[in-house]
């Protein structure tokens, strides 16, 4: 090489290798062993360039173009993460900054013989067999860099397992903050969320950066819905315009169970989220509701997927979207409805206004389907604000600026509705009104 | 109140109004009657100001302001009022709300401060009792499926809400039954005061037994072709708009 510098790949496998040399005894452990593999996996497919037909829109070059630091101390304390503002007796509430979870900031409101939660490096204290037997087992065949490269780091994040038929009131929040005040940082969390039989949760996962150096941040969800079961999963981001984001969040559904969605993208300079559900039981309900929002040159790409894999069940999405500036949107919905996944019905929408001519969203519904007596309908639109509505609401005395943001927050009350932890919702109306009201 | 001179508008490159004369005192209601496509929802947009109408000729003087030139909320601030012939339906935002926003707006227009939820509310309920508004369709988002009628029920609601100086009802009248017309009218009169003005555009008569207009003119092919009393709209239920445009045929 006639350069010295490094490229963000080169320094990843290189510190993982370096990190392994120091392991003693843990390097032989499975699930050491699956983390080996997986940094295999990453090192041989390396970061997507726009060649990859999932990434055709999303191209990943600026982000992974400099370096980041993924053991960031942080000097973060509460007072910096008031926005949020969740009265900490009505939700279990866990902070990871840069990745690492914060026990001193965390709190706890659920009874233990309701759900256990532990930081996923707790948890596998504890009980690595336990873990070993949820870790990885949803993604392993994902075939992405990015989830392989969350698999190698994994290390810190959350485990959560809620007993068989216990409905966990209090909803859990886990807060990711990326303090980037003084350096570009990165992190890997990964998290586990195993609901057992006849069991319900409401959870969310909320993203925030502090500052204006560079974050990465590259996470990985995943969510084991056993019969009967019901989970609300929202994931919100409101991050800086330096933050680069990619998620994978997959969903193993069994029989009966319920599943419903929030991913609401408010801020971030490059958002990738994959939700990806698998519908492997009859009679299952999976719903997935988007909305994103990006302004300046900010980038929001959602590919989901509903995997139709056994008979009777549905699932029912949508996603829209507000684009503004010079911004780009990306949403590529999935549905596949397998041979033995007859009596299916699966629905699914995107609706996009786009406000400035130098903004752009591409939509791709792909429907792949191999059983015959099955229900299924898509649907794109993208188009600019309703003009007879606003000269309606001008000619009432409403200023354009005014009808406009009243246009558009009814466009997103659809999707924000939907969201039923109150202090979460209550946090994106104010967020998206005060978005609405700066322009 | 209302002077409108030598009034041109055109959309996409067609002339729709080809010189139009009005002049309205306050007090004065004067109804516009015409055969469809003559221009009659034209003109009540063009004073409204929609944009998509491209103005290419005269004046039209508001109180002494020239408001060509002036947005459609301005407009609606400085007292004009347009009862659509076909209200918008606006899925996710409140009759309630909306209204209290429009409220608001022309309040802060004028240099006054809002109305809290209290007095707005008060105001809200003593408006809807007088159109005989159901208390539900407030609650609503604004006009979805909302039938005809109380679509243009709701038309009449705002105005009440507003009290505009200038009104302008594009065929209010339309898919009103006999009760709900008359109800509507009432709205209409009570609204009515020796500074307040109407323009009334319809296609019936029989609106014009509950609002009595002071002048009926005919909008025929972008120009008023003919005025007259009430009695003019009496002889065109009758005879129907043929001999009118053979007059105009006559004169070329
Ligand atoms: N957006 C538009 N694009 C093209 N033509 C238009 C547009 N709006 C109105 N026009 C035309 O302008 C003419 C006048 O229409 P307008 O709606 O003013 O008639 P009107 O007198 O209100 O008729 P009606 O009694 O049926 O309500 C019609 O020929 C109509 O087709
Ligand atoms: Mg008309």
């Amino acid at each position: 090489m006639s350069n010295e510098t490094i490229d963000l790949k080169t320094r990843l496998v290189t510190d993982f290798y370096a990190r392994e040399s120091v392991m003693n005894g843990e390097a032989s452990s499975a699930f050491h062993q699956k983390k080996r593999a997986a940094l295999a996996e990453f090192d041989k497919l390396g970061f997507p360039t726009t060649r990859n037909e999932e990434w055709k829109y999303s191209n990943v070059k600026d982000l992974t173009s400099v370096l980041y630091n993924f053991n960031a101390d942080s000097s973060i304390t509460s007072a910096d993460l008031e926005d949020l503002k969740i009265p900490s007796q009505e939700a279990n509430i866990l902070y990871f900054i840069n990745g690492h979870y914060n026990a001193a900031l965390s709190v706890f409101v659920s009874a233990s013989s309701q759900i256990i939660i532990d930081s996923l490096q707790e948890a596998y204290k504890k009980d690595p067999v336990l873990i070993n037997t949820y870790f990885n087992e949803l993604v392993k065949d994902e075939n992405d860099a990015f989830t392989a490269l969350n698999t190698a780091f994994a290390q810190d994040g959350v485990f959560i397992h809620i007993p068989d038929n216990q409905t966990v009131e209090h909803p859990v929040i886990l807060r990711f903050i990326s303090d980037a005040r003084v350096q570009n940082v990165g992190s890997q969390p990964r998290n586990i969320i195993a609901v057992g039989r006849n069991a319900h949760v409401k959870l969310a996962e909320a993203y925030r950066t502090l500052g204006n150096e560079r974050s990465f941040t590259n996470t990985v969800t995943e969510i084991f819905v056993s019969e009967d079961a019901g989970v609300e999963y929202y994931k919100v981001q409101n991050e800086s315009e330096n933050a680069y984001h990619i998620g994978t969040t997959k969903v193993k559904m069994l029989d009966r169970s319920q599943f419903y969605s929030g991913t609401v993208t408010l801020n971030g300079r490059f958002t990738r989220n994959n939700l990806n559900i698998i519908l492997d039981g009859e009679r299952c309900e999976a719903h997935m509701y988007g909305l994103y929002f990006p302004d300046g040159v900010q980038h929001v790409d959602n590919h989901t997927v509903a995997d139709h894999r056994k008979p009777n069940s549905e699932s029912n999405e949508l996603y829209k979207g507000i684009l503004r500036d010079r911004s780009k949107g990306v949403f590529n919905g999935k549905i596949f409805v397998r041979p033995d996944a007859q009596k299916t019905n699966a629905f699914q929408s995107c609706k996009n206004i786009v406000l400035s001519t130098d903004a752009t969203m591409n939509t791709k519904p792909q429907l792949e389907i191999f059983a015959d007596d099955v229900k299924c309908s898509h649907g794109t639109t993208t188009g600019q604000i309703d003009e007879e509505a606003l000269f309606y609401m001008r000619s009432r005395g409403i200023s354009q600026s005014e009808a406009m943001a009243l246009l558009m927050f009814a466009f997103c009350a659809d999707v924000i509705s939907q969201i039923r932890i109150d202090s979460v919702r209550e946090y994106l109306e104010g967020v998206i009104a005060e978005k609405l009201a700066s322009k | 109140m209302l002077s409108i001179n030598e009034l041109r508008a055109s959309i996409e490159g067609k002339e729709i109004l080809k010189g139009i004369n009005l002049e309205i005192k306050p007090g004065e209601v004067h109804a516009i009657m015409g055969p469809n496509g003559s221009g009659k929802s034209t003109l009540a947009s063009v004073l409204a100001g929609r944009e998509e109408y491209e103005v290419t000729g005269g004046t039209v003087v508001f109180d002494g302001k020239e408001i060509l030139d002036m947005a459609p909320e301005d407009r609606a601030a400085e007292g004009i009022f347009l009862a659509f012939q076909y209200p918008v339906e606006i899925p996710g935002v409140t009759t309630i709300n909306f209204l209290k926003t429009a409220v608001n707006e022309i309040r802060k227009y004028k240099g006054e401060s809002p109305l809290d939820a209290a007095q707005f509310l008060k105001m809200v309920r003593e408006k809807a009792k007088l159109v005989s508004m159901n208390d539900s369709l407030l609650k609503r988002a604004l006009n979805e499926g909302f039938s005809g009628g109380e679509k243009k029920r709701n038309e009449i609601f705002q105005m009440a809400v507003l009290e505009p100086k200038l009104a302008i009802l594009d065929e209010t009248d339309s898919g009103l039954d006999i009760d709900a017309l008359r109800i509507v009218a009432e709205g209409v009169n009570s609204l009515r005061s020796p500074d307040r003005s109407a323009i009334v555009v319809t296609h019936y008569q029989r609106l014009l037994d509950y609002i009595v207009p002071d002048y009926v003119h005919v909008l025929y092919k972008g120009r008023i072709v003919k005025s007259g009393t009430k009695e003019l709209a009496f002889e065109l239920e009758e005879k129907g708009y043929d001999w009118i445009k053979a007059e105009v045929e006559a004169i070329g």
